[in-house]
Formats: C-alpha cells, structure tokens, sequence
C-alpha cells in the first residue's frame, strides 16, 4: 500500500532563473542526479540571454514570464504550476548553483517521512559564515531572532530558498499575500500562524560564481524596513484574512 | 479676501470642474478617478466664496493667514490623491502579476500539447 502511494507521488523541483545561461544547465544536470523520479521546471524570469534553451537542452520544463518580475513572482509562478499539475511535493532551489542539489534527496525525505509541511536548508547550521554585507547581516540576526521568538521555535535562515514543500503548503503560497520579491521571516510567521509546521535542516550553499543573484535586489535598509513592516501587520492580522 | 484673489480662485476652481468633466466626457479620466479632483474644484469654490468658512477653519486649524489654509488644503489633497494612486497601483501590480503568471502557465501548457501532437 505504502509503496502504491509512493509510485502516485508526483515531485517537482522549481528552479527560478533570470539570465542564468552560465549556470543552469550544471544545475539541472545536478538536480536530476540526485533526483531522477522529480520532474524539473525552471521558471525563466524574463532572461534576455540563453537561459531558456539552455534549460530545456538540460532536460527541465520552462515556464517563462513576459518580462522580469522578481524572485517571489518566479518561484510562486512554480507554485501555480504545481497545483494545475497536481503535484505532492515541491523542492525549490535558486537556479545560480548556490544550493548544493546533493541535499535534494534530504529534503524530500524529511518532508515524507515527518509531519512538517515546510523544510527549510538553513547554511548556518551547516556552520558556514555568512558572506553578506554586514548591514544585511544584522538584519538578518535580528529577524531571526524575531521569528523564533514569535512563532517559538528557532529559525536560523529564514532567507534561505532551498526548500521543500508539502501540497498544502504550496496551495496556501499560490495565494496573493506571498511576496513579489523575497519571502523571508515573514512568511515563516504566517505559516507558523496559520498552523504549518515548519523543520530546518542543514544544508551547504555556495558562492556565487560571476553574474548577478536573483536574491541581490535589495538594499539592506529597505529590506529592514520592508520586512519590520511586514512582520509587524502580520502580527496585527487575523488568521481568516489568510484563507482567501 | 482680496477680490481679485477671489477671483482668481474661482477661476482655477470653475476650471477644474469644467476640465474633470470634459476629461471625464471624452472618456480621457474614469469617473472613479475623477471623484478626488471634482471635490477639490468643489472645496475650493465653497471656501473661496464662503470666506467665513475658511475663516473658521483657519481659527480651528490654527493658522495665521487664510490662504495659509488654502494651501494646507491644498497640501492635503495632494497626499490624498498619492495615496489613492499608490492603492491603485498596489492593486494593479497584484493584477499584472496574476496575469503574466497565468499567461506563462497557459503557454506552457500550449507548447506542452504542441510537442505532444
């Protein structure tokens, strides 16, 4: 019966890219490595260079926007074409060859074998150092320290977009509260206030190699603000204003 | 209030009237946009010909001057009118955004059952 139900799982692997031609395709290649049962979608945020084709000769399904829209957009558009698929799980990575694909597997496996609905690859409990700017890393200390205490439980990355996710989950993301640029300690709030449970795991992220990141977009002092902001009418909102 | 700035006033105050609704005629400006301006044109006449008015509102304000109040008025609606645009644009960003998503679906999925065909 178990192994029926496992065979019916449909997995997808979402992978935002904007201009990633350089890198994309080693990323696909990994993913189906350490993946091979899960189909791959990267969703192509208004590239102007070859990062279409060169996904789709990698062997991934490309969904692309008209135009550049941002992170949030991207990875949410891979949302909305798993639920249309009826997909169980999604495992999301950033298409820059940050995420290391060897942990693929781990995030799956957790997501099936706990009753977590959302796990996150957190570097820092790898150990890593954060290589950031230092404004950026202050806020992320304070956020997360924010976070943990708000919804009782420690989160060490919230930033992190390395993350595996249960069907019920990816529905509540298709809805327009997610962000358009990075879902960050703020979502992690409204998941854990809606009743979602929420695991980290270690994982390793690397430097990215030349380019410019789909996570660079913002500032550092916008993205304290934005994110206090954020927090703190999350805080005043009701539980029902997220059931849309 | 001096006549000739009375005058004056009124003049910029009628034009705006009559300009929202010829914009609004020629279907230039939807009329949900137009409700903001046709109320300053409307403030601005009744303040200006109802100058005990502004006289009171000046005292309760606590300005000095009157036409002080005028151009807090003014200042006023100005930021009314930015914070209506900046829901406006909220809500079409939203749109937009919905949009191209379902647009980039609906094409995968047509090259989906092209390549299947």
């Amino acid at each position: 019966m178990e192994n029926s139900t496992t065979q019916q799982e449909k997995i997808l692997v979402v992978i935002p890219a904007f201009n990633e031609e350089e890198r994309i395709g080693a990323v696909i290649g990994a993913a189906k490595k350490y993946l091979p049962q899960a189909e791959i979608l990267v969703i192509n945020d208004g590239s102007t260079d070859r990062t279409k084709e060169v996904s789709l000769k990698a062997g991934a399904k490309v969904i692309a926007h008209a135009f550049n829209l941002g992170y949030g957009v991207a990875i949410q558009t891979g949302y909305k074409y798993a639920v249309r698929n009826n997909y169980q799980y999604v495992l999301q990575l950033d298409g820059d060859g940050q995420h290391d694909s060897a942990f693929l597997p781990q995030l799956l496996s957790k997501l099936k074998e706990t009753d977590n609905d959302i796990i996150i690859g957190s570097r820092f409990l790898s150990g890593k150092k954060y290589s950031g700017s230092f404004v950026r890393l202050i806020g992320i200390i304070v956020f997360r320290k924010l976070v943990s205490t708000l919804i009782h439980q420690r989160v060490t990355d919230p930033t992190s977009g390395y993350q595996g996710l249960k069907k019920q989950v990816i529905e509540f993301y298709c809805h327009d509260f997610f962000p358009n640029d990075y879902p960050d300690a703020d979502v992690i709030f409204i998941l854990h206030k809606v009743g979602f449970k929420i695991q980290e795991i270690p994982v390793i992220m690397y430097e990215r190699k030349g380019g410019r990141s789909i996570h660079s977009g913002l500032s550092p002092l916008y993205y304290i603000f934005k994110m206090m902001l954020s927090l703190f009418v999350n805080i005043l909102r009701k539980i029902p204003d997220y059931k849309i | 209030m001096p006549i000739r700035l009375k005058i004056f006033v009124v003049y910029i105050g009628l034009t705006i009237l009559v300009g929202i609704i010829e914009l609004v005629r020629q279907r230039k400006l939807k009329e949900e946009y137009s409700f903001l301006w046709l109320l300053t044109g409307i403030t601005l006449l009744i303040v200006t010909l109802k100058y005990d008015l502004l006289v009171w509102i000046t005292q309760f304000i606590g300005a000095e001057l009157a036409i002080n109040t005028l151009f807090f008025l003014g200042i006023i609606f100005l930021m009314l009118l930015s914070l209506h645009y900046s829901i406006k644009i909220s809500l079409l960003t939203t749109q937009v955004k919905n949009l191209t998503q379902k647009l980039a679906l609906l094409e995968g999925e047509k090259e989906e059952s092209s390549e299947k065909v």
